[in-house]
């Protein structure tokens, strides 16, 4: 595995946003009162890859960043430092050709299926859009291949007249998968797509996922705060918390044996059919503003093994077992 | 044997819309005793959330209870004037929505808010509803709670407006909290905060506590009974640990069969097959018929529910474990 080249590496990657200040602050500012710009870290110098057919889960509580780099890895949105590689190819450097392919080939999949399709498009119109515009069917050939889109992702295909607001909400992330599916893609980013799902469609979905993952060999990036979906359909997970990733391991060893705190706190705290009748012990306090982050390791205002040198110096990514990376001062013993 | 706290029986609330009846609650009983912890588990339209409605009086016209009994404390409340619900809502039961902010006037300040709640049911001073106020907040959880008390809702984040809310439920102790989806909002760590607060309260204050949810996992580590809904009609009743564990009704093991972490990794998950009727024109007999792969000509009348020899009750002809 370790010779072939990841289908999407992030190295570095970091984006800040900030709020400019209007005139009157800045009429303040010069008067001599102390008003800077609000920045918030929302990624924070991220490290991550993707092997070509691999599944892998990015989890973390709301606010951590995880959507914000779901959207950097799929060119919604730009990165403030750090590079992002395609196939071995730095994004930034590409040519018009390549970036097509980049885009086409890299697709996103959203939370909320009521706000994600187009409420005055007819079904047809969502997912055959795309596939028309980049050539890959024809005005003639569309009706056949939009039957075979939409039975590939369990939809009826005569409902291709209908509008979204008359299907369910089950249906409507299917046609939110099939909208992405429609243009042939080699990776999927799954932004929440279960979350607003009832657990027996959430089981359904799943399984959509699972199969045409299966058959066209997609690699994918599933960003979700539900650990326990995340534990079944990931190879790999990485752990983000206030804008960095803390912990990224193999899905048995990282639920088998937590390195770093959060870790460890996060799947105690995960509810299960088989935890009956316990003690809730959690973790203290909440996750803190981005727009001001603790000093050093962000977590250490929650952990419970906080070390003087946590307060003063962020813990550097290492490798902590074969394939295992960790951002924490303990030592692995 | 002593009265329970609430006895609900064959509790029918419906819904005369346009479009035609809608039976969101249809014919459910259900008794709920001192101290206990139940849950009440069903994915969305099953009519969870309308029984607890339905318990505080807040079914709004078109909605309207058509039928049963609602019994608290004895006590007849179904058909009450609303001056008596007045009293009653707030005071011996408190509800907690999924949403603090509905519960929250954005507008008004924490304290205006909670020493309102005191003072409707009780002749106090404001001084001593205020020390009231600051100890059920620290009772929730929330730091510094006398200046936190000053402020408006906007100012706290999700899981402490939570938190301000269930602290507002608790302000006249009342013997029975409806929660209603509180934690499904919230991130797992700040839910598991939610959930160690409502467990402490009840272990300590012997109130009752009614956790309306469609994620089995929370019940099974709260709970002591838990009720299953579907279509309007609880369909399974019992004990957690026997519910989860042999489940009797085929959707009940089909809903704990589609819970991810219950599955193998990377393997398919169980998937209940078809989708929920619509409450409108249910189908004949058993609601859950169509997609039961039990069904069987007996289930084209509806199944009574039947008591186990072991107390646990169930609405179906083939009740029992499936390989």
């Amino acid at each position: 595995m370790s010779d072939q080249t990841p289908f999407i590496r992030c190295e570095n990657v970091s984006r800040v946003f900030e709020k400019k200040l209007d005139f009157a602050s800045k009429a303040a500012r010069a008067l001599g009162a102390k008003i800077t710009e609000e920045r918030v870290q929302a990624v924070d110098d991220v490290n991550l890859f993707v092997m070509p057919g691999e599944v892998v889960g990015l989890v973390g509580e709301s606010g951590c960043g995880k959507s914000t780099l779901g959207r950097m890895i799929c060119d919604i949105l730009p990165q403030s430092s750090g590079k992002i590689f395609y196939k071995g190819q730095d994004v930034a450097f590409m040519n018009d050709a390549e970036k097509l392919d980049y885009a086409i080939n890299v697709q996103m999949i959203f939370q909320d299926p009521f706000a994600s399709l187009n409420p005055r498009k007819r079904v047809k119109n969502i997912i055959g859009e795309a596939p028309l515009y980049h050539g890959l069917t024809t005005n003639g050939e569309l009706d056949g291949y939009l039957t075979d889109v939409m039975e590939q992702c369990g939809l009826d295909p005569s409902y291709k007249n209908r509008y979204p607001h008359q299907f369910s909400g089950g249906q409507r992330q299917r046609i939110g998968i099939a909208r992405a599916m429609a243009v042939k893609p080699e990776c999927l980013v799954c932004d929440e797509s279960v979350a607003a799902l009832d657990v027996s469609i959430q089981a359904q979905i799943l399984n959509l996922f699972m199969d045409i993952r299966e058959k066209h060999n997609l690699t994918c990036l599933f960003i979700s705060h539900d650990l326990g979906v995340v534990e079944h359909i990931s190879d790999r997970i990485s752990v983000m918390y206030l804008g960095r990733i803390v912990e990224t391991a193999p899905v048995d060893e990282l639920f088998d044996s937590p390195f770093h705190p959060y870790t460890q706190a996060l799947l105690n705290e995960v509810p299960r059919l088989d935890k009956r009748d316990v003690d809730f012990s959690p973790l203290k306090g909440e996750i803190p503003s981005p727009l001001d982050p603790p000093s050093g390791c962000h977590f250490h205002p929650r952990c419970a093994h906080a070390m003087d040198i946590c307060k003063q110096v962020a813990p550097e990514r290492r490798e902590i077992a074969p394939g295992r990376f960790a951002c924490c001062h303990l030592d692995s013993n | 044997m002593t009265t329970p706290l609430l006895d609900i029986q064959n509790l029918k609330t419906y819904f005369y819309t346009r479009a035609g009846v809608v039976k969101a609650v249809n014919g459910i009983s259900l008794t709920i005793n001192k101290g206990e912890v139940i849950g009440i588990v069903g994915e969305s339209g099953s009519g969870k959330s309308v029984t607890g409605f339905s318990i505080m009086g807040l079914v709004d016209p078109p909605g309207k209870i058509a039928g049963g009994s609602i019994k608290f404390k004895g006590r007849e409340l179904v058909g009450q004037p609303e001056s008596q619900w007045r009293s009653f809502r707030g005071n011996e039961v408190a509800m907690i929505f999924q949403d603090p902010m509905m519960t929250l006037n954005p507008v008004l300040r924490i304290d205006t808010q909670m020493i309102e709640a005191i003072r409707t049911h009780e002749k106090v001073s404001r001084s001593e509803a205020r020390r009231r106020c600051v100890e059920a907040l620290a009772m929730v959880g929330i730091p510094s709670p006398e200046e936190r008390i000053k402020a408006y809702p906007h100012q706290f984040s999700g899981g402490m407006r939570q938190r301000v809310a269930i602290a507002t439920g608790l302000l006249n102790n009342p013997d029975l909290i409806i929660a209603d989806e509180p934690t499904t909002a919230l991130d797992v760590t700040i839910q598991a905060q939610i959930l160690s607060e409502m467990q402490k309260l009840c272990r300590k204050t012997d109130m009752a506590l009614m956790w309306i949810t469609h994620d089995l996992t929370v019940i099974a580590g709260l709970a002591h009974r838990v009720a299953v809904m579907y279509a309007g009609t609880i369909i399974e009743e019992g004990p957690v640990q026997e519910v989860l564990d042999a489940p009797l009704h085929p959707y009940t093991e089909g809903l704990i069969g589609s819970v991810p972490s219950r599955n193998k990794r990377g393997e398919p998950l169980y998937q209940i097959p078809g989708m929920t009727p619509s409450l409108i024109n249910l189908p004949e007999g058993c609601p859950f018929r169509m997609r039961c792969q039990r069904s069987s000509d007996a289930c084209l009348e509806v199944p009574p529910v039947t008591v186990m020899d072991d107390g646990r009750k169930v609405c179906c002809f083939h009740p029992g474990k499936q390989s």
